[in-house]
């Protein structure tokens, strides 16, 4: 490919083509062209790679979800058609690993972006140290998520740092990743603490955007904290909160690295998440067709949200 | 912007979002404790890791219960970090890591950058829809991906003529060099340059290349900064995808190198002195740039 465009122009206009053109459009004409040329040279390599590793990807996943495929195989995939999906339907593992997804987004979302705000506004305001706190803040996003996931399986230990600061208090903590009732919530835990500084700078960009002139008018009109919260800060920040739940939900969709570091989705499957679930038959087992449906059943999901933002963002448009 | 407005904190303690006419020093030293209370929340645990590293696992053990978990106090040493050394190619992972993070991040500068500013300031057909197809792949998540792609990658030829690309640093770096919002991030911002500029230099006669060499990209230092901090982290983070497509020891990034290594020993102290020494260089990086890195991150917030 470079060959050909390595070449000064690839199709060069025929000397009768030129002729016929004007001296203006003859130099417009070699303009456009270097420009053809420039672009295709510029766009290329991006174009190239996005081709093969993230366009023709999305395609197999497609396309792999209804054959046999193994990671590694003498003969090549065979179609065999609704097979890995019937199966996938009937596995309650599958089952499983799809309420805990679920479950885990549900608490996750709220939680995660309700905290985050609250950071928000406590660091939006005039006092010393603003910038102190939100680095501190900020800290466990720019930590790797398998160190912090390694780092709170220690705390949660049955005698860990978690159950000996409950004990200050009188209570008696479980072994929380050993126990199925527990196991998710501490991996929920563990996930909104170190997700929550991310999210609290989005909000504090929407935040900013807010002219302060209409909390001067709040003012004078005696508003209360909570009527400027509640009629001025909070339908503002409209357009950034849809991008919050939406970038949470996904995010939560995606839970992985907490389960293969902390719990390998035990104990028994209680934490187990469809990409955990998709990771284990696709690459310890190397069951990529079977994995490519369960990665398309999380796609699905993905893309559920993402028209639903589309639609609130559209919502939004129409009542302007 | 936050940084402004701390500038203003000394002259007048009002707060920007809740402007409250009363300033008692009650609610002042409220106001400080709650958000104290946070930092605590925040460092601790991570305070916790560093102290831990230095102590040997009888020692965490029995600071759990006590202030003295956070404290580097009783038998300190380095001896968990020399057992990490001994027990690991500690140094091969971590340059395996910076390698595969700087290779990433400078490749994707280069090729974002460059398709970026054909979309953005280069007129050719088809234009507009090629932006859309690279905008649309941002809705799928990579793992969504990742299967698919190590099979279709196993299959992939490779260079010296072999089939397939598992177990090799190109498979680390190649697939993450373009990105569809680095060229997103790239094109909002040379969209924002003025356009003379380019009909000046094509004047002087200049190309296309050096107009993006020598004037656009010198201009563009907010994007290229930012770019190059949403790339850092995710490929130094990276973790799914080199823990399936990476079986050689030698080719091992920390991330991965710290997982089997936590496999290997019950000594959480070495975990420890593992898990500090991939953490504290970016935490220091993160704070000497905390403005740049914060800022980065308030952009990809943008595109909502």
């Amino acid at each position: 490919m470079t060959q050909t465009l390595g070449a000064a122009h690839p199709t060069p206009p025929t000397v009768g083509q030129i002729e016929k053109l004007s001296f203006k459009q003859r130099r417009y004409t070699k303009a456009k062209q270097s420009q053809r040329l420039a672009a295709a040279w510029m766009v290329t390599p991006a174009v190239a790679l996005l081709l093969v590793f993230v366009i023709i990807p999305i395609v197999l996943t497609f396309a792999l979800a209804f054959t046999n495929a193994k990671l590694i195989s003498p003969t090549g995939p065979q179609f065999v058609g609704i097979d890995n999906f019937s199966r996938l339907f009937g596995d309650p593992v599958f089952w499983k690993s799809l309420r805990n997804t679920l479950i885990f987004t549900i608490f996750v979302v709220p939680l995660q972006a309700g905290l985050a705000l609250v950071l928000a506004l406590l660091i939006n305001v005039r006092i010393r140290g603003v910038n102190f706190f939100r680095t501190v803040y900020f800290l466990p996003v720019v930590t790797s998520m398998v160190v912090i996931s390694l780092l709170w399986k220690f705390m949660y230990q049955p005698n860990g740092l978690i159950n000996g600061f409950l004990a200050v208090f009188g209570i008696d903590g479980p072994d929380w990743l050993g126990n199925p009732n527990t196991a998710l919530v501490a991996v929920l835990i563990m996930s909104i603490w170190q997700a929550v500084g991310f999210h609290m700078v989005i909000w504090l960009s929407g935040l900013q955007t807010i002219p302060q002139d209409m909390y001067e008018a709040g003012a004078i009109d005696g508003a209360s904290n909570w009527q400027r919260f509640r009629y001025l800060t909070w339908p503002a920040l409209r357009q950034t909160r849809t991008f919050i739940l939406i970038t949470i939900t996904i995010q939560a969709f995606a839970l992985f690295t907490q389960i293969q570091v902390m719990t390998q989705g035990g104990p028994l499957d209680s934490t187990s998440t469809i990409v955990y679930q998709a990771v284990r038959t696709g690459f310890s087992l190397q069951q990529t067709g079977y994995a490519s449906a369960l990665s398309l059943v999380f796609f699905v999901l993905v893309l559920v949200v993402s028209l639903a933002q589309r639609y609130l963002t559209r919502d939004k448009d129409v009542k302007k | 912007m936050s940084d402004t407005l701390a500038h203003v904190a000394e002259a007048d303690p009002v707060p920007v979002g809740e402007p409250g006419p009363e300033r008692s020093a009650g609610r002042t030293v409220l106001r400080y404790a709650v958000r104290l209370l946070l930092v605590l929340v925040f460092a601790l645990p991570l305070l916790f890791m560093l102290v831990s590293s230095f102590k040997p696992d009888t020692q965490i053990f029995g600071d759990l219960d006590s202030i003295d978990a956070f404290l580097p106090v009783g038998d300190v040493s380095l001896d968990n970090y020399s057992a990490v050394f001994d027990r690991v190619p500690f140094w091969q992972f971590m340059m395996n890591s910076v390698l595969i993070t700087v290779l990433t991040v400078v490749l994707g500068l280069i090729v974002n950058s460059m398709a970026a500013f054909a979309l953005a300031r280069l007129k050719f057909r088809g234009q507009g829809i090629l932006l859309g197809v690279i905008l649309a792949t941002l809705i799928v998540p990579f793992e969504t991906l990742a299967l698919p792609l190590l099979w279709w990658v196993n299959h992939l030829p490779y260079y010296d003529g072999s089939i397939g690309w598992l177990d090799t640093y190109e498979v680390q770096i190649i697939p993450f060099v373009a990105n569809a919002f680095s060229i997103y991030l790239f094109y909002t911002y040379f969209d924002s340059i003025p356009r003379e500029l380019d009909e000046a230099a094509k004047v002087d006669g200049a190309s296309w290349f050096t107009i993006y060499r020598r004037i656009v990209m010198p201009l563009s230092g907010p994007a290229i900064a930012t770019v190059s901090i949403l790339t850092f982290l995710p490929a130094w983070n990276q973790y799914l995808w080199p823990l399936m497509a990476v079986q050689s020891e030698s080719l091992r990034p920390v991330l991965v190198g710290i997982d089997y290594f936590s496999q290997l020993t019950t000594n959480w102290g070495q975990i420890m002195a593992y898990a500090s020494m991939i953490t504290v260089p970016v935490l220091v990086m993160f704070i000497a740039f905390q403005r740049a890195f914060i800022n980065s991150i308030a952009t990809s917030g943008v595109k909502g």
